[in-house]
């Protein structure tokens, strides 16, 4: 393991969060959704992606924040998870960082299992901590009556 | 040395083409061991071989097709007659050659093996019954030396005319007759006039420009099947880095017809148009190069049977229906191997053997059938055989025994579900383990493969009969018809395979058109009943809460107008009632992803022309959605005798909605008239009260929060009762006991199907309790106190204000 890694970082309700840069696809601005209906509430609903249809996953939803405020439009990170392509709908996004290992600290127990899957941990940067995610899980939906 | 590499590697991908086809052509021989035309051209396909691996030095490699070839030539001359021997030993060679090809690819080299057993083979079976003197000759004076499909060979080949004379008009050619073949041997009465002319044509066919040669004349020896030299090898991803360009030209070609159509210059409308129809055609191009009929893969299934049945004392026939079925690329790489594996199965367990199939009264030789074809957005795949069935006590027994199910789970399984445990993880009934099947790695794989590209499994036994395996492939990628409705402002793709019909009804037709068998829709379609089954509930009911829930539409409680799309799904018939009917459409199926997999009423999703998304729907799981429904009203747990008898009450839809601050609220939906957007300049103030025009009456309003108790919380300064605003009011009209009344609230949310439990009491006046709906906290509003609240707030309002 390399010690020094890039981060794409982007915000949830002030929160600042980070993936794997070499995960993200692209990131894209926000197009209108087609909601599906049936669909697990994380699914905010399917995008077109340049002719590829691609699901699009509320990360408020998936990190049980608050919901988005209706005027905020979220930008699309387009990640590429084991399922295949996904795009997870962020607040607004921040900088690429780097960081070293020793700035990163695991989940607290205190956080719920589930979180802990998603969430791996914090790296403890200057500002502010930035929230590990495990992009594989954030993609991943609570199947019905699993939760 | 990268010519040369070059060169190794083309003759490496001719090669392998040539020997699957050889593969086929052998068994099709052994059916049919007379046709000449399909052994010359066997002939000329190893003579190819042969000739190539001389020019690249592969040695070993040169000899095996040597000798294969000089067996076929005895054949070709009739010295010798076709044999399961001699084909087991002529498929044999193919496969030495195929795994000499192997390591060469591999490792640049024939390897490190030992062919002179098949060789001695070979050259033993040459020998068979009676050796006529004039040996084979050897074609292959040169390395490079073609065969000559010459009008001599064609002649004795199709015509009859012995080689003997042929021999001598060549002679006579030599001598300096500069006549041609034919003419000389027309002349000498060996061959009719009519022969040669369907000779030459042959040899013409055969791409032989040489046919007006003369009869020493050359031609292509692959010509026979001219199309490999039109095919070429592809990358599959860049097939898929086409195809999203192409989507993307789509859109842009549709912004620029629209730009073109506003605009007055004939040059840009008319060059526009030229790209509108070179965009569609490149379209449906690029999208027919990824589909590939299935029976590419199935092509090598008689081969596999041949060898499998010969290995087990088995006869077995194959039988195919449906090879041009189409199927996208990756499809048919992915359900190639679980298709073998079923094949295998079906002769190594499935079908007897000869003697016991006679016992049986049933003909020795066993048959196999394979059929392919497009059902409800599907691909249906079938496997048959007519052996012996499944045994389904011993199926259970060792499910049991295995410990895969309790015995007692055991005894309640319907025949049906006890074959299909099969499919389970570590099940293999096949007592010996012989090299075909049997290693406890089976049909389970081949659930996890099907199901892996989004399909089902499913297997039919019948005793004595044979088993049946049914497999159903989605069409990801294909191009389908489909119909596109909307319904709640959202199109939707009906597949045109499942539709039967559509009906269109408006205005008093509307409203009486569809009538209900105790609850249950119904149309009368020419005097019979068609089961509706509504779009918007299908989709809702199911609905999980807190799922961004699907707007409601204004008016739409009682409709103005009805379509209904009568389709067919499992051979049963019901109508789907849709808002609106739009087009009929050709679809690229898209697969949806494992998020929504699990939804059974959608096939996938496609883009539409204006590169917005929509849902396909499946016909199929829309039926069973609606069906299941249905079942579980029925067996509603009816523990509770008053809610047994309250059956109808006990579910109900209620429409959500929100008051002040989000709060989640419900009122019954038998109580609301209509769902209305009334824009706040539309509002007017009738003495105390905020009323508006409505269909002819004044419609009394109240806001939700006001008609609660939470009134009490509102300064005195507050314009209490409405702040009307040029905004649009979200407004439930209500009826009660023949009022009226326009019910303001914040957001309609939905309309849900719930149990109504009362799990916490009312907690305020007008709230007939809380429930949790839709895994929310939902306060329940009691519809008559609420317009008694309202009424008696009315003075209050008018004396603050």
């Amino acid at each position: 393991m390399t010690s020094a890694h890039q981060f794409c970082t982007f915000y949830l309700d002030h929160l600042l969060f980070g993936v794997e840069s070499q995960k993200i696809q692209e990131v894209v601005t926000y197009r209108e959704l087609r909601p599906v209906p049936l669909a697990p509430p994380a699914v905010s609903g399917l995008m077109n992606l340049r002719g590829q249809v691609v699901v699009a996953l509320d990360l408020r939803r998936q990190l049980e924040l608050p919901a988005r405020p209706r005027e905020m439009t979220p930008v699309c990170l387009v990640v590429r998870a084991a399922g295949g392509t996904v795009c997870l709908l962020a607040d607004e996004v921040g900088n690429v960082v780097e960081v070293e290992d020793e700035t990163f600290e695991p989940s607290p127990e205190t956080l719920s299992a589930r979180l802990r899957s998603v969430i791996l941990g914090v790296h403890k940067l200057e500002e502010q901590l930035m929230h590990v995610l495990d992009t594989d899980q954030a993609c991943e939906v609570q199947a019905e009556g699993q939760a | 040395m990268e010519d040369s590499d070059d060169i190794v590697k083309e003759f490496l991908v001719e090669s392998y083409e040539n020997l699957d086809r050889l593969d086929r052509e052998l068994i099709k021989l052994e059916n049919s061991p007379d046709d000449r035309e399909l052994l010359a051209g066997i002939f000329r396909t190893i003579h190819t071989i042969k000739g190539t691996s001389g020019f690249l030095a592969f040695e070993k490699l040169g000899a095996v097709a040597h000798a294969g070839e000089s067996l076929l030539g005895r054949l070709r001359d009739g010295q010798l007659r076709l044999d399961g021997e001699i084909t087991t030993a002529l498929l044999a060679t193919v496969d030495a050659i195929r795994q000499m090809l192997a390591s060469v690819e591999t490792t640049n080299g024939e390897g490190e093996r030992d062919d002179s057993e098949l060789i001695a083979r070979l050259t033993r079976l040459q020998r068979a019954p009676e050796v006529v003197g004039q040996s084979a000759e050897d074609p292959a004076e040169g390395a490079l030396e073609e065969p000559v499909p010459n009008i001599g060979d064609l002649l004795i080949e199709r015509a009859g005319v012995t080689a003997a004379e042929v021999v001598q008009a060549a002679e006579q050619q030599k001598e300096g007759d500069p006549r041609h073949m034919g003419e000389i041997l027309v002349e000498r009465g060996a061959a009719r006039p009519a022969d040669v002319v369907e000779a030459l044509r042959v040899q013409q066919a055969a791409g032989g420009q040489a046919a007006s040669d003369s009869g020493v004349g050359r031609s292509n020896d692959r010509g026979n099947d001219r199309s490999v030299d039109r095919t070429i090898r592809l990358d599959v991803s860049l097939l898929d880095q086409l195809m999203n360009l192409v989507g993307e030209l789509v859109l842009a070609r549709n912004q620029i017809l629209q730009f073109a159509n506003s605009t007055e210059d004939s040059g840009l409308l008319a060059t526009s148009q030229r790209l509108n129809l070179i965009t569609s055609e490149l379209q449906e191009g690029v999208m027919k190069t990824r589909m590939q009929p299935i029976g590419n893969i199935w092509s090598k299934f008689p081969r596999t049977v041949r060898d499998l049945a010969l290995g087990c004392g088995k006869r077995v026939r194959v039988e195919m229906e449906g090879k041009e079925t189409e199927l996208d690329k990756t499809l048919i790489e992915a359900i190639k191997d679980p298709l073998t594996h079923l094949v295998r199965n079906s002769v190594d367990h499935g079908i007897e053997r000869p003697e016991v199939r006679q016992a049986a009264g049933k003909d020795p030789e066993g048959r196999l059938s394979l059929r392919a074809f497009h059902e409800g957005g599907q691909v249906n795949i079938e496997i048959a055989d007519d052996g012996g069935g499944l045994d389904q006590e011993r199926i259970r027994n060792k499910a049991v025994q295995k410990g895969l199910i309790s015995a007692e789970q055991a005894g309640r399984l319907s025949d049906r579900e006890i074959v299909n445990l099969v499919f389970m993880p570590g099940f293999s009934t096949a007592e010996k383990v012989t090299n075909v099947s049997g290693r406890g790695v089976g049909m389970d794989v081949v659930k996890t493969h099907i199901e892996k590209i989004g399909g089902t499994v499913d297997l039919q036994s019948k005793p004595g009969q044979g088993v049946m395996v049914r497999m159903k492939i989605p069409l990801t990628l294909a191009i389908i018809p489909a119909l596109i409705v909307t319904s709640a402002g959202e199109r939707y793709a009906v597949p045109q395979v499942n539709l039967l019909e559509l009906v269109g009804m408006s205005g008093e037709q509307a409203r009486k058109g569809i009538e209900s068998i105790h609850g249950a829709p119904v149309y009368r379609l020419r005097g019979r009943l068609l089961p509706l089954v509504h779009l918007k509930n299908a989709l809702r009911t199911q609905m999980n809460s807190g799922a961004d829930p699907v707007r409601l539409v204004p008016g739409q409680v009682s409709p103005d107008s009805v379509s209904i799309v009568v389709l067919e799904a499992d051979g049963r018939q019901f109508g789907l009632v849709v808002d609106e009917i739009n087009d009929t459409e050709e679809i690229v199926v898209k697969p949806l992803g494992q998020h929504l997999k699990t939804i059974s009423v959608y096939a996938g999703a496609t883009i539409m022309g204006d590169g917005k998304v929509a849902l396909i729907l499946d016909v199929v799981g829309l039926a069973q959605c609606a069906s299941i429904l249905a079942e579980g009203r029925e067996h509603a747990p009816g523990g509770d005798a008053q809610v047994a008898t309250e059956s109808e009450a006990e579910k109900q839809n209620l429409v959500l909605f929100t008051g002040r601050a989000g709060a989640r609220m419900a009122v019954p939906l038998n109580l609301l008239a209509r769902l209305e957007n009334i824009p706040g300049d539309e509002v007017e103030r009738s003495g105390n009260q905020w009323v508006t025009q409505y269909r002819g009456q004044i419609l009394p309003l109240i806001r939700v929060t006001h008609a609660l108790e939470e009134r009490r919380h509102l300064g005195p300064g507050d314009d209490v009762l409405l702040l009307p605003t040029t905004a649009a009011l979200q407004v439930l009209v209500l009826e009660n006991e023949g009022h009226s009344f326009g019910l303001v609230v914040n957001e309609i949310l939905d309309i849900v199907e719930s149990r109504l439990e009362p799990q916490s009491p009312a907690t305020r006046a007008g709230v007939l309790y809380s429930s949790v709906i839709a895994e929310r906290v939902t306060e329940l509003l009691d519809v008559s106190a609420l317009l008694r609240a309202g009424e008696q707030y009315e003075p209050e309002a008018a004396a603050k204000g």
